[in-house]
C-alpha cells in the first residue's frame, strides 16, 4: 500500500500546474546554460588556435630576418637546444631536404612537395609515459639560398588545455542543471504546500470547524493576499451566520412568551363555564395577540432580509428627498392629532442608490419613534446631500436618550425603561440600522439639546443620468399637480 | 358568486372554504396545480384564489397559462413570500391582487369582494358616484349633495379608492398598498388618522356619516 500511495503522490505531483511551470522553466534554463557553455568553449578553442598560429608566424618572420644577417643555423641550434621546453619545433634543411639544424630529426614526409604555407603532421615523442603521437602545426618557408625552414608547435599542450576546459564546462553545466532541478522541485513543493494549506483549511471548514483560517506566511505575496482575502470572506460569512443565529434565537425567544400566553388564555377560557360572549371576547383578544405576534415576526424578517443584503441587486437611483416627503405626508396627520409640529425640509433632490421600500420603512420608523416619544413640541425631518453623503435627520424635542444608552437601543428588542407603556416591539431602530448598513450607510443618535436627533446617512449616488424612480400611483388617477404636493420646506402643521 | 380555491394545504383550504361559504360564496376546491388549471380553464368562476406554491404546477405558471388562454377571471394570489419582488412577480404573471400569508380572514374577504366588483368600473371613468357623493376625476372636485368639499391631493386619492370600492369593506393594508404604495406595517395606525380626517371633511354639515368603520376589518363607504 505505501508503495502505491507513494506512486500516487508522484503521479499527482507530476500533474500539478506548479510542476508543469517548473518543468518549462527548467528546460529553458538548461537550454540557455548549454548554449552559453558551447559558445564559451568554441570561442576559447578558436582563440587558442589563433594564438598558436600567431606565435609560429612571428617566429618564422623573425628567423627569416635573421637569415638575411647570417647566423641562422646558429640561432636555430640555440633555440632548439634540449631543455628549452617551449614546445617549439625547428628544422633547417638544404634544398634536397637534408637536415642542417633543428630539433626535428627529418623533414616530414607530408611536406616534401610544399614550398611554403601551413600544414599539420604527426610526430613521435618519447616522454616519461612512453612514446606518444603528438600533432604539430607548422609553417614552412624556402629561404633565399634554397634552404628550407620549418617552424612548428606541438599541439599536445593546447589539446590538453582544451580538454580541461571541456571537462570544467561539463561540470559547470551539470552543477547548474542540478541546481536548476533542485530549485524547481523546492519551488514547486513550496507552491504546492501553500495551495495545500488553503485546501486543507477549506476541508476543515467543510467538516464544520468554522473557526479555521488560512495560515499566512507574512510575506505579503500573492498567496498571502489570496489567503487574507479568503479569511476576510470567512469572517464575513461567520458574522452573517452569527447574525442569523441571533435572529433565530431572538425570534424563538420573543415569540415563545406571547405564544405561551396565547395558549394559556385559550386553555383558561375552556376551563370556565361555557358562555358565548366570554368565548367571543377571548377569541378576539387571542386574534389581537396573534396579530401582534405577526407584526413582530414580519419586522424580524424585514431586518433579517435587510441584513442578508438580498435586495442589493434591486437597488436603483432614487430621490431620498421625495421618499422622505411622502413619509412626512403619511405621518403629518398623526403629528397634528397629537398637537405636535412636524417640519419638513429638503431644499433639493438627494439621489442615492437604494431600495425605495426599505428606505421608506426606515424613515417611517424614525418618524414614528419621534412622534411617539415627543409629548409636546416639534419634530423636524430634513434631507440633505453634502460631500458625497446623504443625511436624513429626524430631530425631536422629546425627553431624548442618555448618551450611554444610544447605541443599545439599536439592538433588537431593546426598549428603554419608561417606554414600555408605549406600544412598540423594540425592532424599529434595528431595522433602520440594518437598512443603513445594506446601503453602506450608518444610523446614529445625537443630542438635540433638548431632545434627540436620529440620523441616517447614505452615500450619494454618483451623478448618473438615471431618472429617480417615482412612487407608482396604484390608483388610476392622473398625476397630482406639482404644486399640490407636500411643501418643499417649512412648517406643515 | 362562485369561487375556485386552489390550495394544497387541506387544513388551510378547509378553513378558507368554510369562511367563504359562511360569507355567502359557493366555493370549489382544487388541491393541485394541474387540477386547478383544468377546473378554472372552463371560465365558470367569478374569481380564483390561488396559492403560490402548489404541487404539480406552480401557482404563477397556472395563472400565466390561464392568461395565455385569454381567460380573464380575476385572480387573488396567496403566498408566504411577502417581499416586494415576490409581489411584483406575482402581479406580472397575471395575478390581480397579492395577499401574504398569514392573513386576517377579513382581509381576504375584502380583497375578494374588491376583485369581484372591479371589472365594469375600470377604464376611462371620468366621474365616480356613490350615493350623494360625486367625484370628478378631471376637474379633481368632490361634491356631496351638490356641496363642494375641499380635499388635499392625498385625501382625494384616498376617497377615490374608497369610492371605487363603495359599499365594500376596504382594509387598512389595502389603503396603504393602493393609495401610498407602501408594503410595511407602520407602527402607529396612520391610516386611521387619515381616514378620520377625511371623514370629518365629508360629514361636515351632514347628519348621516358616509364612512363607516368596520370593526376588525377596515372601512366602508356607504352607497345609500
Amino acid at each position: 500500500m505505501p508503495v502505491s500511495m507513494r506512486g500516487f503522490e508522484i503521479w499527482r505531483f507530476l500533474h500539478t500546474n506548479a510542476f508543469r511551470i517548473a518543468a518549462v522553466y527548467f528546460v529553458l534554463f538548461a537550454a540557455s546554460v548549454l548554449a552559453l557553455l558551447v559558445f564559451f568553449y568554441l570561442s576559447t578553442a578558436d582563440f587558442l588556435e589563433r594564438q598558436i598560429e600567431a606565435t609560429v608566424d612571428a617566429e618564422i618572420r623573425g628567423l627569416q630576418e635573421q637569415h638575411e644577417i647570417e647566423g641562422l643555423l646558429q640561432v636555430i641550434r640555440e633555440r632548439s637546444a634540449p631543455g628549452r621546453a617551449d614546445n617549439m619545433l625547428y628544422l633547417v634543411t638544404d634544398p634536397l631536404l637534408n637536415p642542417l639544424a633543428g630539433n626535428l630529426s627529418q623533414w616530414p614526409r607530408e611536406a616534401r612537395q610544399v614550398r611554403s604555407g601551413w600544414f599539420l603532421f604527426p610526430i613521435q615523442v618519447t616522454t616519461r609515459n612512453g612514446a606518444e603521437t603528438h600533432n604539430v602545426l607548422c609553417s614552412v618557408f624556402v629561404l633565399g639560398n634554397g634552404d628550407h625552414l620549418l617552424v612548428g608547435r606541438d599541439l599536445h599542450d593546447a589539446a590538453v588545455f582544451r580538454n580541461r576546459i571541456l571537462t570544467t564546462l561539463a561540470w559547470a553545466g551539470l552543477i547548474a542543471l542540478g541546481l536548476g532541478i533542485a530549485g524547481g522541485v523546492v519551488m514547486t513543493r513550496n507552491m504546492l504546500n501553500r495551495v495545500e494549506a488553503v485546501a486543507k483549511t477549506a476541508e476543515q471548514i467543510i467538516r464544520g470547524d468554522f473557526a479555521q483560517r488560512v495560515p499566512l506566511s507574512g510575506s505579503g505575496d500573492e498567496f498571502d493576499q489570496l489567503g487574507s482575502n479568503l479569511n476576510v470572506m470567512l469572517d464575513q460569512i461567520e458574522r452573517l451566520m452569527a447574525g442569523m443565529r441571533q435572529v433565530t434565537d431572538n425570534i424563538a425567544h420573543d415569540l415563545r412568551t406571547p405564544l405561551s400566553r396565547l395558549r394559556a388564555r385559550l386553555e383558561v377560557t375552556l376551563l370556565e363555564k361555557p358562555d358565548a360572549a366570554l368565548y367571543a371576547d377571548a377569541l378576539r383578544e387571542t386574534i389581537a395577540e396573534a396579530d401582534q405576534l405577526l407584526v413582530t415576526f414580519n419586522a424580524l424578517l424585514s431586518i433579517a432580509e435587510a441584513e442578508a443584503g438580498s435586495r442589493r441587486d434591486t437597488a436603483t437611483v432614487i430621490d431620498l428627498a421625495e421618499i422622505a416627503r411622502a413619509v412626512a405626508e403619511l405621518y403629518e396627520p398623526v403629528a397634528e392629532e397629537k398637537g405636535l409640529v412636524l417640519a419638513f425640509e429638503a431644499p433639493k433632490p438627494v439621489r442615492v442608490r437604494g431600495d425605495r421600500h426599505l428606505l421608506s420603512q426606515a424613515i417611517a420608523n424614525l418618524l414614528d419613534n419621534a412622534l411617539k416619544y415627543t409629548p409636546a413640541g416639534r419634530v423636524a425631518l430634513s434631507v440633505r446631500g453634502e460631500n458625497g453623503t446623504a443625511r436624513v435627520a429626524v430631530a425631536d424635542s422629546g425627553p431624548g436618550i442618555p448618551a450611554d444608552r444610544r447605541e443599545a437601543v439599536f439592538d433588537r428588542f431593546v426598549r428603554l425603561e419608561g417606554s414600555r407603556s408605549t406600544p412598540g416591539n423594540g425592532l424599529g431602530l434595528s431595522l433602520v440600522r440594518a437598512v443603513a448598513r445594506l446601503h453602506d450607510g450608518a444610523a446614529t443618535l445625537e443630542d438635540n439639546n433638548p431632545g434627540l436627533t436620529a440620523v441616517l446617512t447614505l452615500p450619494l449616488a454618483p451623478d448618473a443620468p438615471n431618472v429617480p424612480e417615482k412612487p407608482a400611483p396604484a390608483v388610476s388617477s392622473p398625476p397630482l399637480a406639482k404644486g399640490a404636493k407636500f411643501p418643499e420646506s417649512g412648517v406643515v402643521t | 358568486m362562485k369561487l375556485l380555491l386552489i390550495e394544497d394545504d387541506r387544513k388551510t383550504a378547509d378553513y378558507i372554504a368554510k369562511g367563504l361559504a359562511e360569507s355567502g360564496y359557493v366555493v370549489d376546491r382544487a388541491y393541485e396545480g394541474r387540477d386547478g388549471l383544468f377546473m378554472s380553464s372552463g371560465g365558470g368562476y367569478d374569481a380564483l384564489v390561488v396559492d403560490r406554491m402548489l404541487p404539480g404546477m406552480d401557482g404563477l405558471a397556472l395563472i400565466a397559462a390561464l392568461r395565455a388562454a385569454e381567460i380573464k377571471t380575476p385572480v387573488l394570489i396567496l403566498s408566504a413570500m411577502g417581499a416586494v419582488d415576490d409581489r411584483v412577480k406575482g402581479l406580472r404573471a397575471g395575478g390581480d391582487d397579492y395577499l401574504v400569508k398569514p392573513f386576517a380572514f377579513a382581509e381576504l374577504l375584502a380583497r375578494i369582494e374588491a376583485l369581484l366588483r372591479r371589472g365594469p368600473i375600470a377604464g376611462a371613468t371620468v366621474k365616480l358616484k356613490a350615493g350623494a357623493l360625486e367625484m370628478d376625476l378631471l376637474a379633481r372636485s368632490v361634491t356631496r349633495a351638490g356641496r363642494e368639499i375641499e380635499l388635499l391631493p392625498r385625501e382625494f386619492r384616498l376617497l377615490e379608492f374608497l369610492m371605487r370600492h363603495a359599499g365594500q369593506v376596504v382594509t387598512r393594508t389595502m389603503l396603504l398598498e393602493n393609495v401610498w404604495d407602501y408594503h410595511f406595517d407602520p407602527q402607529t395606525n396612520v391610516i386611521d388618522v387619515h381616514v378620520s380626517r377625511l371623514r370629518q371633511k365629508l360629514d361636515k354639515g351632514f347628519d348621516k356619516p358616509l364612512l363607516q368603520t368596520v370593526r376588525g376589518a377596515g372601512y366602508r363607504l356607504t352607497v345609500a
